[in-house]
């Protein structure tokens, strides 16, 4: 597909029918979180879309996020979108290494100056240069260099939109996120561990679409996505608000499916799609699994506490609150909520380093 | 050797109540339909609903008269409920992987219409084996 050609000349061109791509648009609306009545603006919007040039930078990263986008039900719908894009520059998708992937990424920039999208996935280490580095550059000057032509960056992934593992205390490689050192561009984060596929292809499809960014929340995540709370959107949170609650990873409250708080569940304080966009084609998530949230999409998440310490025990009292609030059981949700955060501040600040007598200790 | 009736979890009945409340938006959106033509499309990936809970759904709609499978970019599914104008629509990919899931209400999807620009294709097509 060349640069010029728009996505619905490119679509024709490979043969797909004016069905095929309305159900593309369908898919695509859906994977955006946008509301089906949307289809034909979108399908208008997409027929015109260009083809946009996406340079991909992968700092100090596990590859999780590339592993988990490549497996975004790949060949079709979120396959189109990688065709409806021209990844320019992934160094560890693309076939070409060191000076010639380098001389690709540069003459990508120099082509799409002021029109690229950067998408980083990993963070980036300012305690000593030498700690990550591409082809002999820093992590941190290949970033600013990239980012100078961007029209708009990408984070995919907790490390590069919150610093992440790397980040997490006592922080030996100094690292930082994106957001910490670029201040004059879009920046959209896109974070989890890793994050949802369909979530990563849809901030691209959106962009692609309507080749604006979408609405953030304060942390700069696409509100679509992460506007509700796993908490709020969870199936299990009836028995939350009627005081059920598993104590054990054994015990009858977790064999009949009740609510994970107990048990460490961060689904209160995290913002994520994971409740009703699932994984692995919509089959489950973690809590559906029998496993508390371990809030991998919030800022900060490796330090909060412990993944089996519940956020803050609810007391005798909140639970009968909660029992007999069942109507208007969202009084009891906000108070338990507030104590979580401040719980996880607290948590954030005490907490130095893991050692062995930590985990043991445990929950 | 690990005990797998240990690890079963129970899927409770009415998890979330979210059944019944859809059942009721689709009675609207049927009447609706009938009122003006106005057309609902309920996304069913947007909404928290418990395992065993679709099945349940979908299974209240039963199926009616019509069932088609479209091939435009992998197979989809259009099947009328036992309720006229109440549709499930399927779509999936070319490894048979579930992209996408809708409640449709209207007299017909339109994925089943032929389309426009495949029309005009198609003519040309056939006045080409014609010439």
């Amino acid at each position: 597909m060349s640069k010029d050609e728009t996505l619905g000349e490119a679509l024709r061109r490979q043969g797909i029918s004016r069905r095929g791509f309305l159900k593309f648009c369908a898919a695509t609306a859906s994977m955006m979180a946008l509301p089906p009545g949307m289809v034909p603006a979108i399908a208008a919007a997409l027929e015109k879309a260009r083809r946009p040039s996406v340079i991909w930078l992968s700092f100090q990263e596990c590859t999780g996020c590339t592993e988990s986008l490549t497996r975004s039900h790949s060949p079709t719908v979120e396959g189109l979108i990688f065709d409806a894009i021209s990844l320019d520059y992934h160094h560890t998708l693309q076939a070409a290494s060191g000076t010639a992937a380098e001389a690709a990424r540069e003459a990508a920039m120099e082509e799409n100056y002021g029109k690229y999208i950067l998408v980083v996935d990993g963070s980036i280490p300012l305690g000593n240069p030498g700690f990550s580095t591409i082809a002999g550059i820093s992590n941190q000057s290949m970033l600013m260099e990239t980012a100078k032509g961007a029209a708009a960056i990408i984070s995919v992934g907790t490390c590069a939109a919150y610093g992440g593992i790397p980040h997490a205390s006592p922080n030996p490689t100094g690292a930082v996120s994106v957001s910490d050192l670029i201040k004059d561009k879009p920046i959209i984060n896109v974070p989890g561990c890793p994050p949802i596929p369909v979530v990563i292809t849809g901030v691209l499809a959106h962009f692609l679409t309507f080749g604006a960014i979408p609405e953030l929340d304060e942390l700069g995540r696409p509100k679509a996505f992460y506007g509700k709370s796993i908490h709020d959107r969870c199936y299990r949170r009836p028995f939350y608000d009627k005081g059920l609650f598993a104590e054990t990873f054994d015990d009858e409250g977790a064999k009949k499916g009740w609510c994970l708080y107990k048990l460490g569940c961060k689904g209160p304080t995290t913002y994520n799609a994971c409740a009703t966009t699932k994984w692995n084609e919509g089959t489950s998530f973690p809590i559906e699994a029998g496993h508390p949230c371990l809030g991998c999409s919030e800022p900060d998440f490796w330090d909060g506490g412990g993944f089996y310490k519940a956020l803050s025990m609810p007391t005798e009292d909140i639970t009968r609150t909660a029992v007999y609030a069942v109507g208007a059981g969202a009084a009891a949700g906000v108070a338990l909520g507030a104590m979580n955060r401040a719980r996880k501040k607290r948590a954030e600040k005490a907490h130095e380093k893991v050692t062995i007598d930590d985990l043991e200790k445990g929950s | 050797m690990i005990d797998t009736e240990m690890l079963k979890v129970e899927a409770g009945e009415n998890l979330t109540y979210n059944v019944q409340p859809l059942l009721h938006e689709i009675r609207h959106a049927l009447a609706t339909l009938l009122d003006d033509g106005g057309n609902t499309v309920i996304d069913l990936r947007s909404l928290p609903l418990a395992p065993g809970e679709e099945q349940k759904l979908l299974d209240e709609l039963g199926q009616g008269e019509v069932y088609a499978r479209l091939h435009a970019l992998g197979p989809s599914e259009i099947v009328e409920t036992r309720y006229p104008g109440v549709w499930v629509v399927v779509h999936y990919n070319s490894s048979d992987e579930v992209i996408g899931k809708f409640i449709e209400v209207c007299d017909i999807p339109g994925l089943l219409r032929s389309q426009q620009e495949d029309i005009r294709q198609g003519l040309e097509q056939l006045q080409t084996q014609l010439a």
